[in-house]
């Protein structure tokens, strides 16, 4: 192209590289001396990548208790018979005793578990009123019509919290007991039930209605709670900083859970003695059996567990990587014997062009 | 009233008689006694909307797309039921697709309305009440008597009135119209001849009656009315007196006309095939994929609501404790309840339609065909052009041609014919720079050595060209053309050129200004190699000048010559070739004949025969056109017996042909030949090579012209279309139906017999017209099994008729067509790609064209590296748009199995609207925009990788269906992947907090 600036014509296009698509380009020729050791060196890093993971993830440990008390199941089963209506629940306790050979190092999480239990089903997921929820009083008394029919009671009262995820809040309470000698008193190990909820939630999406009169109780006036609680909301933890719609139980419950399968964090043990983790010993964890799964096949699970970098206990990024390390590696050496064995071949090829 | 909104629409033809009768200059008859019929008005519309029209007819054309009708309907369902998603998930993306969709095509529209405006208000001279009025073309009315001054163009179709000449006739030229470029003389009916002026025009009180308008260029039959002194003169009309739309008057100060048809009722704009949308190949496969996709859709929504169904049998399912229904909820019907959830499933899953698939496509469109103006390699120096896209539709359609089919004069060739070489007395001469040099010394002829050394000169003084060296040695050229006087004015005397008679008075006295004087001469001939000879000649110092009925003039170096036309015996295809019987000055008569050569040497019988043969093939060789010219004495006796059997045979009622060819016969022998000429129809800059490398990317190229049969041969054989080792297969002149077909199976025949080398096929535009009406199949096997076809004398809606039979061929395959002129407009619009050339006869063709570039060799960066570039871009553009859905869809899908099939959504509605409009549509746009998969020299340079993607075949139900279970397997890993990574909802992060929440945002694989 040899064009002079004074012989240009008016309508000449501009030799730009973008106007005449010559704009840089990378265009990588996936020759065998360049994929062959690429593929190597991804599936040695994704199996170091895999190791790791695994090992940390092996590393985590999970202490479980299925206490649903189906019968033959441990001492829950009695509350478990107990449980064939539903709400309102009834009050039952039963016990579950473990022991540990060693420490259980810290920090330690509890966490319960439910399965069979749609908390993704949509009509049960969209059945509260966030902007109750935000506390915003005129929410608080003109639930959204998503709740129903946990919108309002009978007597016409509105609901709050509104909805069936509030209405079906998770009511089993634990008590950890620690025996340090064999035949020795059970010490109650401190659980912090705060800090379980995402800070966004009880900070920016559940808020507290303002108060009336510096009472939150006055604040609910004219609000019924959801017909299978025993208490109204503002009476769930005697704390004033946890109580009502920022109680931190009721915020975890209110997030739901994708799968029917889930955990949930109950508390944390982090203080005192038993911020390095449990230590050896007998414990007693007792429980306060109220919530019936059993309707709907449902098992509760008590679970205890510590966490890695990589969050909990969960092979599965480990093994995938593992996986797909080991594979690289295979496809790398089946092309390299096929490499190897075409290699004259192809360089024949290349003489006669 | 509904008659009239039916003829509003379009619905009822609005003429009901076969005639029309026009009162001139609208003056209705007295006594009341007639119906007055409506006409159109003069305006040429080509634009598809008006303002108050655009909003519902775009919505209305917009929502005929698969894709929007079905995201329309999904709109409405969400407005109705209660659905996962709220309506403002799919109403705002569909939103978005039709505003960007509609601006787009507005924009284009109103560019449209420019162009219409600038032709409707070109100003026009209409005679109105006894004056002249200046008014705009759009004004003109049908018995609207119009002025038209030299060198315009005609509005409207015209019946021509009079002329400024007495005998009421006057010339045009209808290169735009039909690609012919010689005058054409048209004559008025003697009675209006006489009115010359608007006041007595004004007098003129007469009716036509005409046919209502038809297609046909040729074809017009009517009558005039005269109402003179009381007595009614009717005149016939022909075509002979209409002056047709888009042709040009020539030669002639003024005429005037009165309009017939107007507007879109002219015989031009009926030839334009209206403007349908044109649609690419890859659109109709993405169509398909749509339907298939719908498919997919329905048959998850169906299975979903199924399973729904079978899981919510039981009622701990159903209606736990913990999610108890509504009384409303409980007592729905059955019914209802299972509809409302088929729909709430499409809902859930409509996202599967990529919505923003057409509006990327035609942003990827409209933005990609900038490169094409862009390019600097399809801009051309010279004339200052660069390539023009007028529909960004058709793209990729270029990455897909099968048939090229090219107009020839001006496409193939410059549309200007050069004299190069010729052969005097056996002796060889070259023309450089308008000086004849005779090629290598001849020994025994002194002045052409000089004439060498002077060639050499020239090439010194490269600056003062002919000036200096003419003036070194004038008496070499004058000796030359005494020497071979005979020969030049053989030239400058056989032939039928008409002259532009207006410019005549600027050719100077001197002998040398000659040399300058034709570009101020202005020549028309039907052959545009008469044309080239005696502008040849012109240059050398012989100068036509002029013809009247009876003389012709010829200034010889500057000295006036008159000579006496006795006759001319018409060339005709059997003879070829044609001569002239003259009087010179000093009395004698003198036969010159011009001709092929095999027609001319056989009847020689004096001269340098055996040289010249040599020369002849020599040039043939170059790929020249000869021609032969000889010349005879005649003595008076002779002439005297000629003069009379020419006249019995002219006026011979039966048999006139055979009885006039015998006499030709008679007349044309013992010539002496003077020598040969090579005129080069100058061929366009690389078209050879472009048509090469057209072939050999498998395309097949046909050559349509509306030119001679054996121009047409002559050119494609020079440009390379047909090889002289083809074997050229003839279907001419046919005049039966059942001739031709006989004619047809004998090439079939042909064609199984001798089947290894390649075959060319010749047709005209009469035998094809029979072949088509009767033989389509047989033709199109013919034509299939030849690797070039020639079609001759083609009326411009006989070129669309072509490429519709191709088209709709069982293969379908992809055409496109290249032409210059008006002629070539409706082939153009009728092929699936049409390109205009930016030539000399008008831009009507570039305007009508989807690309206009400005030479022919530009087609093949066009189709070779644009089209491919484009083909490749697009065709991945939309198979990732299938994937990427399919890859966002399908774990919504298999969700429904872990969440009691209850319509949950995986992701969050403000993600579910922009996945599609942003978040995956930009990233691919990009690539779709600068996707560069093979370098673009490599492309151009090898024509053969043209053929990897022909047949479509990046979008072959193969690929789709790659790209589709691609789609699929990475849904399963993105799915099952965070499902088993999300777990019993452990913590992913350092703090022990849950992470899941209803929303699991899956990123998808870019």
């Amino acid at each position: 192209m040899t064009w002079s600036a004074t012989a240009r014509g008016a309508h000449q296009p501009d030799n730009t590289a973008f106007t005449q698509q010559r704009l840089p380009a990378w265009q990588p020729l996936l020759s065998a001396s360049i994929a062959l050791p690429l593929f190597f060196c991804a599936g040695l890093a994704f199996i170091g990548l895999g190791l790791g993971l695994f090992y940390s993830s092996n590393g985590i440990k999970e202490l479980e208790y299925d206490y649903t008390g189906n019968p033959g199941t441990g001492n829950c089963s009695a509350c478990a018979l107990a449980d064939q209506d539903r709400a309102p629940p009834l009050r039952c306790s039963c016990a579950w005793y473990f022991s540990l050979p060693e420490l259980f190092p810290g920090p330690v999480y509890l966490y319960y578990e439910l399965t069979n239990f749609y908390q993704n089903n949509r009509r049960y997921s969209v059945s509260r009123d966030d902007t109750q929820l935000s506390g915003l009083p005129s929410a608080l008394r003109h639930p959204a019509n998503e709740c129903a029919p946990y919108q309002r009671r009978a007597s016409g009262l509105p609901i709050a919290p509104c909805g069936a995820i509030a209405n079906s809040l998770f009511n089993d309470s634990f008590s950890l007991w620690h025996q340090r000698q064999p035949g020795g008193p059970y010490v109650e190990v401190p659980l912090d039930r705060t800090g379980i909820a995402w800070w966004t939630d009880c900070h920016v999406k559940f808020r507290n209605p303002p108060l009336v009169n510096g009472s939150l109780a006055l604040a609910f006036h004219g609000t019924a709670p959801p017909p299978n609680w025993p208490r109204p909301v503002y009476e769930l933890s005697p704390d004033p900083n946890n109580t009502g719609f920022i109680n931190q139980d009721f915020v975890v419950w209110m997030r739901t859970a994708a799968l029917p399968t889930f955990r949930k964090l109950y508390a944390r043990i982090r203080q005192g003695n038993y911020s390095t983790g449990l230590p050896r010993g007998s414990y007693l964890v007792n429980i306060t059996y109220n919530y019936p799964v059993r309707a709907f096949g449902g098992h509760k699970l008590i679970v205890f567990s510590n966490i890695s970098w990589m969050g909990g206990k969960n092979p599965f990024l480990g093994i995938a990587y593992l996986v797909v390390g080991s594979l690289c590696i295979l496809m790398g050496f089946v092309m390299l014997v096929v490499y190897i064995r075409y290699q004259d071949q192809n360089d024949e090829d290349e003489e006669e062009e | 009233m509904w008659r009239w909104v039916r003829q509003q629409l379009g619905f009822d033809p609005p003429h009901q008689s076969d005639t029309r009768t026009i009162y001139i200059a609208n003056r209705f008859p007295q006594n009341g006694l007639y119906t007055p019929q409506k006409f159109i008005d003069n305006r040429i519309i080509s634009s598809k909307y008006t303002v108050w029209n655009f909003v519902p007819k775009n919505l209305f054309e917009q929502f005929r797309r698969v894709a929007n009708f079905y995201f329309l309907i999904i709109f409405l369902v969400q407005l109705m039921i209660d659905t996962p998603t709220s309506p403002i998930t799919s109403g705002l993306p569909l939103f978005f697709v039709i505003t960007v969709t509609a601006i787009k095509q507005g924009y284009e529209d109103w560019l449209r309305h420019n162009s219409d405006n600038e032709v409707n208000g070109a100003p026009v001279y209409v005679v109105r009440s006894g004056g002249l009025v200046k008014t705009r073309s759009k004004n003109i009315r049908v018995g609207d008597i119009v002025r038209i001054a030299k060198d315009e163009i005609f509005p409207a179709d015209l019946v021509l009135l009079s002329s400024d000449r007495l005998d009421g006739s006057c010339h045009i030229t209808t290169a735009s119209l039909d690609g012919e470029t010689n005058l054409k003389t048209h004559v008025a009916v003697p009675e209006t001849a006489v009115l010359q002026t608007v006041a007595s025009l004004d007098t003129l009180i007469a009716v036509i009656e005409c046919q209502q308008p038809e297609a046909d260029l040729y074809r017009f039959m009517g009558r005039m009315i005269i109402t003179q002194q009381m007595e009614e003169i009717v005149r016939p009309l022909g075509p002979e007196s209409l002056l047709l739309r888009g042709a040009r008057l020539k030669n002639t100060k003024e005429i005037f006309g009165v309009a017939i048809y107007t507007g879109m009722e002219t015989k031009m704009a009926l030839n334009y095939k209206s403007k349908s949308q044109k649609r690419s190949a890859v659109e109709k496969s993405m169509n398909t994929f749509l339907i298939i996709y719908l498919i997919i859709l329905i048959s998850e929504a169906i299975i979903s609501t199924i399973l729904k169904y079978t899981w919510q049998a039981e009622e701990k399912w159903d209606e736990p404790w913990y999610n108890q229904k509504t009384e409303h909820q409980r007592n729905s019907s059955k019914i209802l309840r299972f509809i409302s959830d088929f729909l709430a499933f499409l809902v859930l899953y409509n996202f599967i339609i990529p919505i923003s698939l057409y509006v990327t496509v035609e942003m990827q469109k409209f933005l990609g065909s900038f490169f094409i103006g862009w390019d600097l390699d399809l801009y051309h120096e010279e004339s200052d052009q660069k390539a023009q896209v007028n529909t960004s539709d058709l793209n990729e359609e270029l990455g897909q041609v099968e048939y090229v089919f090219t107009d020839k004069t001006g496409t193939l060739t410059e549309n200007e014919m050069q004299f190069r070489e010729c052969s005097i007395n056996g002796i060889k001469y070259q023309e450089i720079n308008g000086r004849l040099v005779s090629e290598g010394p001849t020994p025994d002829s002194p002045e052409g050595s000089l004439s060498y050394l002077n060639s050499l000169s020239h090439l010194n003084n490269l600056s003062h060209l002919t000036t200096s060296s003419f003036r070194t040695s004038p008496e070499n050229e004058t000796e030359l053309i005494k020497e071979h006087d005979l020969f030049f004015k053989a030239v400058s005397l056989c032939h039928t050129v008409q002259i532009s008679n207006v410019q005549t008075d600027g050719i100077g006295d001197g002998p040398w200004q000659s040399n300058f004087a034709p570009s101020q001469l202005e020549y028309y001939a039907s052959s545009p190699d008469e044309k080239a000879l005696v502008e040849a000649a012109a240059r050398i110092g012989i100068v036509f000048i002029g013809n009247s009925e009876e003389t012709m003039e010829i200034k010889i170096l500057g000295k006036l010559e008159r000579y006496k036309l006795l006759h001319i015996l018409e060339f005709d295809s059997d003879r070829r070739r044609m001569s002239v019987i003259v009087q010179s000055p000093s009395g004698e008569k003198l036969l010159f004949a011009k001709g092929a050569e095999s027609s001319i040497l056989p009847k020689c019988i004096g001269g340098e025969i055996e040289k010249t043969r040599i020369h002849v093939d020599e040039f043939a060789l170059k790929g020249l056109r000869t021609l032969c010219m000889a010349y005879k004495q005649l003595t008076s006796k002779e002439y005297e017996e000629i003069d009379r059997r020419l006249f019995e045979a002219r006026t011979a009622l039966q048999q006139r042909e055979e009885k006039l060819a015998d006499v030709f016969q008679f007349i044309e022998k013992d010539l002496m030949l003077l020598g040969a000429t090579a005129v080069e129809d100058r061929l366009q800059d690389r078209v050879r090579e472009t048509i090469e490398a057209l072939r050999m990317a498998g395309i097949k190229v046909w050559v349509l012209t509306g030119d001679k049969h054996e121009t047409a041969v002559s050119v494609s054989l020079s440009c390379g279309h047909f090889h002289r080792t083809m074997n050229i297969l003839e279907l001419i002149n046919q005049k039966s139906d059942s001739e031709c077909a006989e004619q047809l199976r004998q090439l079939a025949r042909r064609i199984k017999e001798d089947h290894v080398i390649q075959h060319g096929l010749v047709v005209d535009g009469t035998s094809l017209s029979l072949a088509l009406r009767e033989h389509e199949k047989l033709f199109m096997e013919v034509c299939r099994n030849c690797s070039a076809v020639l079609c001759c004398r083609m009326a411009p809606l006989q070129k669309a008729k072509v490429i519709r039979l191709i088209k709709i061929s069982p293969e379908k395959p992809i055409t496109l067509a290249v032409g210059d002129g008006a002629n070539d407009v409706s082939m153009i619009q009728e092929a699936h790609v049409g390109i205009g050339i930016m030539g000399k006869e008008g831009r009507q063709a570039a305007r009508n064209s989807d690309y206009a570039i400005a030479r022919f060799k530009f087609l093949s960066k066009l189709l070779f590296v644009h089209g491919h570039f484009y083909y490749i871009r697009i065709a991945t553009l939309v198979q990732y748009f299938f994937y990427k859905n399919v890859c966002f869809i399908t774990p919504q899908f298999l969700y429904q199995f872990y969440c009691l099939f209850s319509q949950q959504t995986l992701y969050d509605s403000v993600y579910l609207t922009l996945y599609n409009i942003c978040f995956t549509s930009l990233p691919i746009l990009i690539y779709s925009l600068l996707e560069q998969h093979i370098d673009p020299h490599v492309l151009q340079s090898k024509p053969t990788l043209y053929r990897d993607i022909s047949k479509n075949r990046q979008l072959s139900i193969k690929t789709f269906l790659y790209w589709t279970i691609l789609g699929f397997s990475h849904a399963f890993i993105f799915f099952f992947g965070s499902y088993f990574l999300i777990g019993k909802d452990m913590s992913l992060l350092g703090n022990g907090q849950p992470t899941s929440s209803t929303t699991l945002l899956y990123t998808t694989r870019n």
